[in-house]
């Protein structure tokens, strides 16, 4: 089956927020307004409540120009999820078969454990809930073909949807065009430590990916390595109590829980 | 719109947003649609994509749409005219214009009469004492014939091509430069770029907003913008044209029913010395200034004639001259543009103001200004989806005082006020105009809240009650009242589709709706509410609800999505895009196609089977031709940099003449004008893409995405001023100060003006005293200086002193 | 709706679920409650145009019921419309938010009166509003309304009120506003393309 992935061209992005909003519209999140922190960026950080967040960065280059660079941030989807490798909540997280990775909240248990997982540093504990919360991928709507929606809403059409395969062939088109263009240095974002991610980007300068607020060269913790191991069945025995659960997951799932098989009809 | 309708006769937009994705330079300057129109920007992304195309961007901030540009150059506000006079000259003097398209499409050859000059600021005619021109040398010399003499070898030195030639030579690059503050070079390099666009086979766009809306000279701003794409022959090509970016979703279809001293469809509201329907028609109905000319305008008594049908019924008849008398006259010379009307109330002249979703107080220039003239009212009724600053104006000294000086007391405020809640779009059907000129129908989605009534219903129980008042009571002339029709089958709410056939015409004889404009008459046989939108509902229905996606050319017609007007028509004066012979210029470009017998492809703008030697293709103008040199403006035919009018340096052209010498200018207590002396930098007012004016501080969502006003300053200047990004600081003009927090940026910088260092400060403008978040209002500091032509104030390029707080 | 998706998920949290029961004798909660119900699955959809600027986007409303008798619409959800070949679905950051406008407890719904000297509104009942509004602008034009100017021509104009407004009000709405503007003489007449 072919997964699905988000393509985000920053050549193209003009820092608009229709992403941002329309994230937290169809996820019916609730508004917090802030204060001012002198930026045009709408907050610092990624929240638990807001899960897409343009970064600004202003930059002054070496001709005395300046570059705004603009680029969506969000979870990246991993092919190898360190959120979920490092989950000791049994089906708290998943990853779909079309490569979403997804919480059901019924099921986490608030350890945060995923975040320190996460080498993108994208899941947010909420205080309130004391559940850990991040992007979607909008799974609601993919479920029923509809694009997410992110990338609905993007005017510039510097957000596509589609294969990840029909993504890295248009990323690396774009990459190309742009080279052309001038941008030497252009190419595409799809980091080998996480086994590439279900969100792409094209960057005019991809050896600089942290100028768009993208980590360099992201690579799930080694503890989390550890973890995946023979010690995050310690830790399940710990973390449910249920002795038997945890034997029963091992035996089921094996160490490793982003396993391929086939759902049963549910 | 006052100079797109100067220039190429229709106040709109040429070309529309589908358009801008065929073109191969796109300028954008006086505007930010990245920001303000993002999904209009999506058609330049698309030609930048697909085409290849070079954006441009020339504004005082590197802004969202700069960070997407190819080349960006900052200069000073209020410095445009110098630098598209610049480009003028560029195209010119390295002959990157496109002679063929001049030489058929424009009034290149017409020759001007003796005693045209310019010189030391002024044109000839300046009266000092009434400070006003005399525009009788601003003429063509005309024949025996009665026509204007051409030369179309554009040699004869007094042809409009040679005087402007001469008057733009003085803008070098170099003048450019140290006008507005960028250097020879970065001008060049833009001339460059946009130059490439002045021969057949490539177009250029130019996008542009209140940037240029907004200023003490800016009619004459877009005439130059105007201008340079006729010498570039970029007007009625496809991806082509002076794109003008409306802020709002039907401020088009507003003035294209009759805002200000216009009745529906641009036909003027009669003045006091046009006493009788015969007189009107003469004044109003201009003769060809060439034998070619189509000359539109001379049907004016057809248009005329039906909508006066359409309002007064049964009793506009030939006895009554169709009920002329019962318009109101204008007296000569008077002028009722935002600016008097501010400035009457304030001085006590008006009793009672009626706002159908405005607000001055936060939206006009000069706030103080407004809150004290509403005070002066008797009352003021306001229809409203929230509570705004304007009905809430008598709140201001509890609210809103801590940011300038003294407001009149609750207490003291004798105003009534009534404010009405409305239904809001979804609640309501009916038609918007976009900027593309596109009527699209829209449908109720729910009820409004509440006791919230539709608009339609406030008019109609206001007018009826009053009808009712003045049959039982008489009054002062009811007649114009009585007369006015209003017989429609549910007067107390119309629906919305009724009134929508009235405007677009019917014959009255048959009952059936008018196919269109060519079909309306001047013996009262037809009525039409607006000829410009006749068509816009046939006997074969709606046209505006329409949504096929067909697109023929490829080229993003949509002829079958909603309705443009006029008659469906979607690139305007697209009959320029052919030469003499009717080759188009651009075989890949081309919007319609003579073939033998009549015009293919878009409605053609001219007539559908005139061989292309028939007609001009500027078929409004009595010219026939677009305008290069335009007499219908105040301060003269063609445009002169003016410094605004508050402004940091003197004019470096002519230092006796700064700022315009037309620019309206008010003198109330409430009207000072500041020097550079005490207010040394200079302002700018604008929206981010965050919010929409001032009604989304009422939304959760975008009051998330930016929830505080700030200032915007260089980083130079701050540090200068030892200011850090979030430090509070206090903005003042000559009229009244805001405090926010600084926004301190590299992306602004000071500029080299005159040989001093200009700085320039940024000043969003969506919040007030209410709302979900608050802040100041920003137009507490703009002045009530306005464009001697199209009453806009001067909001951008103003002068201010900033101090820490 | 999700069960036509074939995902990992299903398999492996009702796996997981039935584990967990076997295991420890209670149910983790259905595991079809991890996928939200999509929002919009059963709305009426009706299309409009955004109110803000002059784009001209498509949006589609969506509502709660089918416009049964029985039911009262509220607005559920706000998107672009892929059908306009202006914004194509697309929006920007105000119009996906537009759900917010229109369902906003700031919104005005009832008419307020403001007496002079007054520091506070007070709400009035709709014919009251109208009897005294209708009441004032008679009052306004019979003072102020010129039929002859100084000349002796016809003029019949008013000039001590002004209208302002109408830039996001329909086509029609403006022609009407323009009617009325006509049959009182009013000569000023605003609107926020002059700004």
């Amino acid at each position: 089956m072919h997964t699905v992935a988000k393509l985000v061209d920053t050549s193209t992005c003009i820092g608009c927020k229709a992403c941002e909003v329309a994230c937290q519209e169809w996820n019916d999140q609730d508004f917090t307004i802030s204060g001012f922190d002198g930026s045009y960026q709408t907050l610092p950080d990624l929240e638990h409540n807001f899960w897409n967040l343009i970064k600004f960065n202003e930059l002054s280059r070496e001709d005395g120009q300046m570059t705004w660079n603009m680029a969506k941030y969000q979870c990246m989807h991993c092919v190898d999820p360190g959120c979920l490798r490092s989950c000791p909540a049994p089906g708290a997280i998943f990853q779909q078969k079309d490569g979403i990775v997804d919480f059901n909240h019924d099921l986490c248990i608030g350890c945060g454990y995923c975040i320190t997982g996460c080498p993108f540093d994208v899941p947010r504990l909420s205080p309130n809930s004391k559940k850990v919360y991040k992007c979607s991928l909008c799974s609601d709507r993919t479920a029923v073909g509809l694009e997410p929606a992110c990338i609905k809403a993007c005017p510039t059409n510097c957000l596509t949807f589609g294969t990840r395969e029909d993504l890295i062939q248009i990323a690396n088109a774009r990459a190309g065009e742009l080279k052309q263009d001038g941008h030497a240095g252009a190419g595409i974002y799809n980091p080998e430590g996480v086994g590439g991610t279900h969100v792409l980007y094209v960057l005019k300068d991809a050896a600089d990916p942290e100028s768009y607020g993208l980590p360099k060269d992201p690579k799930i913790p080694w503890t989390v390595s550890l973890w995946q191991g023979p010690v995050k069945w310690l830790g399940n025995l710990l973390f449910t109590g249920g002795i038997l659960g945890a034997f029963f997951h091992y035996l089921r799932y094996g160490p490793k829980p982003t396993g391929d098989e086939e759902g049963s009809d549910a | 719109m006052a100079s797109l309708a100067a220039t190429f006769g229709r106040g709109a937009m040429t070309n529309g947003w589908t358009d801008v994705a065929n073109t191969d330079v796109v300028l954008v300057m006086g505007g930010n649609p990245a920001e303000n129109h993002p999904v209009g920007f999506r058609f330049v992304m698309e030609a930048k994509r697909h085409r290849k195309a070079r954006l441009v961007c020339v504004d005082p901030r590197f802004n969202r749409t700069a960070a997407v540009s190819d080349k960006y150059v900052q200069i000073r506000s209020g410095t445009d005219i110098a630098f598209l006079g610049g480009l003028l000259n560029y195209a010119l003097s390295h002959d990157r214009f496109h002679a063929d398209y001049v030489r058929e499409h424009t009034n290149a050859p017409f020759i001007v009469k003796e005693g045209f000059s310019f010189a030391d600021g002024y044109f000839s005619g300046w009266d000092e004492d009434r400070q006003r021109y005399d525009k009788s040398t601003w003429e063509y010399e005309r024949g025996a014939d009665g026509y204007a003499r051409i030369d179309k070898t554009l040699e004869h030195p007094r042809c409009v091509f040679q005087l402007l030639k001469k008057h733009y030579a003085r803008y070098t690059p170099e003048k450019v430069a140290s006008i507005s503050g960028c250097t020879a070079e970065e001008f060049e390099q833009v001339a460059e770029v946009i130059c490439s666009t002045g021969r057949a086979g490539r177009s250029g766009t130019i996008l542009y907003a209140l940037g240029w809306t907004q200023h003490s000279h800016s009619v004459q701003l877009i005439h130059t913008a105007a201008m340079l794409q006729l010498m570039l022959g970029n007007i009625g090509m496809p991806g082509g044209g002076v794109n003008a970016q409306r802020g709002h979703s039907n401020i088009q279809g507003a003035t294209d029913l009759g805002a200000w001293n216009m009745l529906p469809g641009y036909l003027k509201v009669p003045r006091a010395n046009w006493t009788s329907l015969a007189e009107y028609n003469r004044a109003n109905s201009p003769k060809p200034l060439r034998p070619n000319s189509l000359n539109y305008w001379g049907n004016t008594p057809k248009f005329l004639v039906s909508l006066l049908r359409a309002y007064y019924g049964e009793h506009a008849t030939h006895r009554n001259q169709f009920g002329y008398d019962y318009l109101p006259k204008i007296a000569e010379g008077a002028t009722h543009s935002w600016g008097y009307l501010f400035d009457e109330m304030y001085a006590g002249k008006k009793e009672g103001l009626i706002s159908f979703g405005m607000n001055p107080v936060a939206g006009g220039p000069n706030s103080i200004k407004m809150i004290e003239a509403l005070g002066k009212l008797k009352w003021l009724i306001v229809a409203e989806n929230f509570e705004t600053e304007t009905a809430a104006f008598w709140k201001a000294k509890e609210l809103q005082e801590k940011y300038y000086g003294e407001v009149t007391d609750p207490e003291n405020v004798q105003t009534e006020v009534f404010l009405l809640p409305a239904s809001c779009f979804a609640e309501k059907d009916g038609t918007f105009v976009n900027s593309s000129r596109w009527l699209q129908w829209k449908y109720k989605a729910v009820d409004a809240p509440g006791n919230a009534m539709d608009d339609q219903e406030i008019i109609s129980r206001l007018f009826l009650k009053l009808r009712e008042l003045y049959e039982k009571e008489g009054g002062a002339s009811p007649e114009p009242l009585l007369a006015m029709d209003w017989s429609y089958a549910n007067p107390v709410s119309p629906s919305l589709t009724e009134v929508a056939r009235e405007i677009s015409g019917k014959d009255v004889r048959s009952g059936r709706q008018v196919p269109g404009f060519g079909a309306l008459k001047d013996d009262g046989s037809t009525m039409c509410g607006n000829w410009l939108y006749s068509g816009s509902f046939t006997e074969a229905g709606n046209q505006m609800e329409r949504q096929g996606q067909s697109d023929p050319t490829g080229l993003g017609l949509y002829a079958d999505w909603a309705w443009s007007w006029p008659a469906n028509r979607r690139v305007l004066y697209n009959r320029a895009s052919a030469d003499a012979d009717g080759k188009p210029w651009d075989e890949t470009r081309a919007p319609v196609r003579w073939k033998g017998n009549r015009w293919v492809g878009d409605v053609p703008d001219y007539k559908a089977d005139a061989p292309p030697e028939a007609n001009g293709a500027f078929i409004m103008l009595a010219e026939g031709v677009a305008k290069l040199f335009a007499p219908d403006f105040a301060e003269g035919p063609f445009p002169e940099h003016y410094e605004p009018a508050e402004s940091p340096v003197e004019n470096l052209l002519h230092p006796n003449v700064g700022d315009n010498p037309a620019a309206l200018k008010f003198s109330s207590d409430l009207d000072p004008l500041g020097n550079a002396e005490q207010y040394p930098y200079v302002a700018i007012t604008y929206r981010l893409t965050e919010h929409f004016h001032f009604w989304t501080k009422h939304v959760s969502a975008t009051s998330e995405l930016q929830s505080t006003f700030f200032v915007e300053l260089p980083q130079a200047l701050a540090e200068e001023k030892g200011i850090a990004s979030g430090d509070r600081v206090r903005v003042t003009s000559a009229r009244g100060s805001v405090e926010g927090p600084a926004l301190v940026t590299k992306r602004m910088r000071g500029l080299q003006v005159a040989g001093k260092t200009i700085y320039q400060v940024g000043l969003p403008i969506h919040w007030g005293f209410l709302g979900r978040v608050k802040g100041p209002l920003v137009n507490n500091l703009t002045p009530s200086v306005m464009d001697p032509n199209s009453g806009t104030p001067e909001y951008k390029g103003f002068l201010v002193n900033l101090e820490k707080v | 709706m999700p069960s036509d998706v074939e995902v990992t998920r299903r398999g492996f949290l009702k796996t997981g679920a039935a584990l967990a029961t076997t295991a420890f004798g209670f149910d983790l909660q259905p595991a079809r409650a991890a996928a939200r119900e999509l929002k919009i699955a059963r709305t009426t959809q009706t299309h409009s145009i955004c109110p803000y600027c002059a784009v001209g986007c498509s949006v589609i409303i969506h509502t709660l019921g089918d416009r049964a008798k029985n039911v009262k619409s509220a607005v559920v959800h706000i998107e672009g419309d892929p059908a306009s070949p202006v914004n194509r679905g697309t929006l920007c950051p105000k119009g996906i938010s537009l759900k917010q406008f229109v369902v906003n407890d700031q919104r005005l719904t009832e008419p307020l009166y403001r007496a002079p000297g007054a520091t506070a509104w007070k709400v009035i009942p709709w014919d009251e509003a109208i009897d005294k509004m209708a009441r004032r602008i008679k009052d306004s034009r019979d003072r102020g309304f010129e039929a002859k100017d100084a000349r002796g021509r016809t003029v019949n104009r008013l000039d001590n009120v002004a209208i302002i407004g109408g830039c996001t009000d329909t086509n029609e709405i403006n022609y009407l506003l323009g009617k009325f503007r006509f049959s009182l003489g009013i000569l000023t007449y605003e609107n926020q393309a002059r700004l």
